[in-house]
């Protein structure tokens, strides 16, 4: 059967805060682009995103972004390419003042200038005092500036393709990348996008835990096609969980609020984190913070009658405050742990929030593999930005506000660098002859199945290992049973089947594929997390608790073929000021 | 828990008809989307739009015990059984719940949702003071649900000619932010029988707009605007 097919210079997937950033480059530039998307633009994940944009504007203060820089590479636990940082930190202003001149509603000073709130890691001279650098529209932020990007390229006349699944990457014999399969939802037709450049913003993949702030449509599917098409995938024992999601709904509650003064409490009414981070207290980087309350917690000093969640204060905050700057919170705190906070604290436990690693890249977004010794040969026609690329940035952990950040300026990045590689690399490239027969195959199973697994069951027993076995603390039983466990649920997932075989807007059948990729997503995080063999940023094992620079300053690559982990060094050369060496970290 | 929905696909229904179901809600299960994603667990054929679960996508707008809302916010303790659900009024159906949003969308864009300013940008960011920002709350929050557009006689009757209330909301955001220098082509664009005239002040879109926000008045006040600079 052959497949409808269209050309276009270039293709992205995903149209969040990333893809968006990236497409307006493209069309702007005059370039035929397609823009694919599971949902709406506007309905993207980066909607969520409340308390900020990190960059050193100095509105608030003096501020420098080689201090941002430096909190960065700190807050990376020293993982991040400090090139990469570099990079991000000294373009991150002027990636706000755009954004500012797009239209973005920022909250403003009495000057004029754009309102800037402190967040977690963020400091000034280095480590000295907290900084004020998030650049934040009420608690709304990422809400406003999604929309307003959606709007730029509504202006630039980009071409959307809405309520359309990437199926797969498309690779030809050598290795270059031209194109993906994808299927409109509505119909259930799929077709193959042939384009010269194509690049990957499918944000991320929090929805391989349980409980999780993120979105049922972040199901990781730039990693599972990646991976799938042969591109390893980058510090995937690398996941954030942010302390304070709501508990028993996962819903996110801002580091804003303690940026803007909030703290958290244990049963007995102490101020804790006094105790863990005396400088910075609750607004120590988010790993520290969540081992902090997970601690708390297991010594049984965890609030409510199962003694299983931390209180996050905000009353003293006044109810002006809170109306003023956080009353998306306000709203979410009544709806979903029904309290006020304007009286009452929020019931909170760390949750799952963000991928740190993700499809390896460059700074200027070219998907990077290690090939004939070097570790970072560009694969031709390919990039990746947001929160599925790995450039790295963000290292073992990243700071708040620094995902925004590194979706508008890798965003454009990608862009400028796809610009550059089609100027240079006029006409299509042929398709390779099996083109599309890995999706058709994967559609034709679904059809033809019956009686397969469910994929609902299946994938809730995906999300249990991964809490169970995967989370805060690690512990080696635990991941060595995780990753026979998740081997296992993978072995269903290829024999997953549904019921609902219709073609018009038929979700079993999306939910179905986007497990196949959640799953890819998964067992890459459990095998890396089981290979280190150390404590750093994000992952915390109970039998290697410190950092071993000597043995594991380096980043991990988990290839889907056989389940294999290569290594790669970290970059520490940044591009024009001294190296940032390992230290201790302390907040 | 009890509900009967609306259930229509094409490709296996002459036509539409309410399916009931009884299921067994968890205590985890607070809001209607909750209850929504059990069903789908035993009966898959479901369709319905959903992603952040909290109220900020607007991809679950749908009609609950006749009145438009979001599924992932509307608590359900609040509603009476068996729970009613309808895909939005006023848009043709695509499957189940889900509707073909591309007039609401069409409307959006034709007011031209996007900044416009001819100026060179300065170096930095352009200059608002807080009380010239403050002028875009309540306006800028709107998550394109279409709650409110769906519930608008006006819209139902001429959803090619009337802008409806989402839109208009946008068209004041614009209108209101002192970055905008294209107020006069805004409202000459919207000095219509249709466009803009055919809101009767109904407040229909007030009433379900999930995210509390006031269409009718920021309708009010372009007409406002409009009749001043007549005079
Ligand atoms: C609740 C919450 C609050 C946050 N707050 C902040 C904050 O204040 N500051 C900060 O810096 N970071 C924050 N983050 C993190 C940040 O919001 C995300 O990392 C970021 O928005 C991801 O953006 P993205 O463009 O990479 O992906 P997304 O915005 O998730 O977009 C992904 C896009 O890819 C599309 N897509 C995916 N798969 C496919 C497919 N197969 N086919 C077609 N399209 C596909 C989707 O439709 C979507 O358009 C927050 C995250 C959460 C969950
Ligand atoms: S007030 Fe106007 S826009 Fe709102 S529902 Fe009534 S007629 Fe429609
Ligand atoms: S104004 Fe309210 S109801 Fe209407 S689209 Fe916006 S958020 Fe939805
Ligand atoms: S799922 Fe996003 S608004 Fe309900």
């Amino acid at each position: 059967m052959t497949i409808p097919r269209r050309k276009f210079d270039a293709v992205i997937v995903g149209a969040g805060g990333a893809g968006m950033r990236a497409s307006l480059q493209l069309a702007e530039a005059g370039l035929k682009v397609a823009v694919l998307s599971k949902v709406f633009p506007t309905r993207s994940h980066t909607v969520a995103a409340q308390g900020g944009i990190g960059a050193a504007l100095g509105n608030m203060g003096e501020d420098s972004w080689l201090w941002h820089m430096y909190d960065t590479i700190k807050g990376s636990d020293y993982l991040g390419d400090q090139n990469a940082i570099e990079f991000m930190c000294r373009a991150a202003p002027q990636a706000v003042y755009e954004l500012e001149h797009f239209g973005m509603p920022f909250d403003r000073n009495d000057d004029g200038t754009i309102y800037q709130r402190p967040f977690g890691g963020h400091s000034q001279n280095f480590g000295e005092r907290s900084v004020q650098r998030s650049c934040c529209a009420a608690d709304r932020t990422g809400h406003a500036m999604l929309h307003t990007l959606y709007q730029r390229n509504v202006r630039a006349n980009t071409l959307f393709f809405v309520e359309w699944m990437a199926l797969d990457l498309i690779r030809d014999a050598s290795g270059q990348v031209l194109g993906v399969s994808a299927m409109e939802m509505e119909t259930g037709e799929v077709w193959l996008f042939h384009a010269r450049a194509t690049l990957f913003a499918t944000g991320g993949a929090g929805r391989i835990y349980s409980a999780s702030t993120n979105a049922f449509i972040n199901t990781g599917d730039g990693l599972g096609m990646a991976a799938r098409a042969g591109i390893p995938l980058e510090d995937m024992e690398f996941w954030q969980f942010h302390p304070t999601g709501v508990a028993g709904a996962g819903v996110l509650i801002t580091e804003g609020v303690r940026g803007e003064g909030g703290y958290l409490l244990n049963k007995d009414g102490e101020r804790f984190m006094e105790r863990y981070a005396p400088n910075m207290k609750d607004l120590a980087s988010r790993d520290v913070v969540s081992r902090a309350m997970a601690t708390e917690i297991k010594e049984g000093r965890g609030a409510g009658k199962d003694a299983d969640y931390i209180l996050l204060k905000l009353d003293h905050l006044g109810i002006d405050v809170i109306e003023k700057r956080l009353p998306g919170i306000r709203e979410i705190a009544r709806k979903f742990a029904n309290v006020d906070p304007v009286k009452e604290p929020i019931p909170v436990v760390p949750t799952c929030h963000y991928q740190m690693g993700g499809i390896p890249t460059n700074y200027h977004g070219e998907v990077v593999v290690p090939s004939g010794g070097d570790p970072s040969q560009p694969v031709p026609g390919f990039y990746a930005a947001g929160e599925c690329g790995c450039a790295s940035v963000h290292g073992a952990n990243r700071l708040g506000t620094n995902s925004l950040t590194d979706l508008l300026v890798f965003g454009k990045e990608s862009g400028d660098t796809m610009i550059r590689f089609l100027r240079e690399n006029p006409g299509h490239k042929d398709l390779p002859a099996d083109v599309g027969d890995v999706s058709l195959a994967r559609l034709a199973r679904l059809e033809t199945q019956t009686g397969g697994e469910s994929v609902f069951e299946v994938g809730a027993e995906m999300r249990r290992t991964m809490q169970g076995h995967c989370g805060v603390f690690r512990f080696p039983d635990m991941l060595e049973s995780g990753v026979d466990k998740i081997k296992r649920t993978a072995e269903r997932v290829r024999r997953t089947g549904i019921a609902d075989k219709s073609k018009t807007f038929n979700t079993a059948r999306i939910e179905a594929l986007e497990l196949d990729n959640l799953i890819e997503v998964a067992v890459a995080t459990l095998v890396s997390a089981e290979a280190r063999k150390e404590s750093r940023g994000a992952h915390d094992r109970a039998d290697f608790h410190q950092r071993d620079d000597v043995n594991w300053l380096k980043h991990s690559l988990w290839y889907r073929e056989g389940n294999r982990l290569e290594y790669k060094p970290v970059n520490l050369q940044p591009m024009t000021v001294e190296s940032f060496e390992p230290k201790v970290r302390s907040y | 828990m009890k509900f009967e929905i609306y259930r229509y696909d094409p490709e296996q229904d002459d036509k539409p008809y309410m399916k009931s179901y009884d299921i067994e809600l968890e205590p985890s299960d607070r809001m209607l989307l909750d209850a929504l994603i059990r069903i789908k667990a035993v009966d898959d054929s479901l369709s319905l739009r959903r992603s952040c679960r909290e109220g900020v996508c607007g991809s679950d707008a749908m009609n609950i015990n006749g009145k438009n809302g979001l599924a992932c916010i509307t608590r359900l303790t609040d509603l009476k059984q068996p729970v009613q659900l309808r895909p939005l009024p006023g848009l043709p159906v695509i499957r189940d719940l889900v509707v073909d949003m591309s007039q609401f969308f069409k409307q959006y864009h034709s007011i031209k949702p996007y900044l416009q300013n001819a100026e060179v940008a300065p170096e930095k960011e352009r200059i608002q003071t807080p009380a010239e920002r403050k002028e875009l709350d309540g306006l800028y929050e709107c998550i394109l649900c279409a709650c409110c557009t769906t519930a608008c006689p006006s819209f139902w009757w001429n959803p090619d000619k009337f802008v409806g209330p989402a839109g208009l909301l946008v068209a004041y955001r614009f209108i209101a932010d002192t970055r905008d220098h294209a107020t006069s082509e805004r409202l000459d664009d919207l000095e219509d029988p249709y466009r803009l005239f055919r809101c009767h002040s109904i407040m229909n879109c007030v009433d379900v707009c999930p995210k509390g926000l006031n269409p009718t008045r920021a309708i009010g006040k372009i007409k406002d605007i409009m009749i001043k600079r007549m005079v």
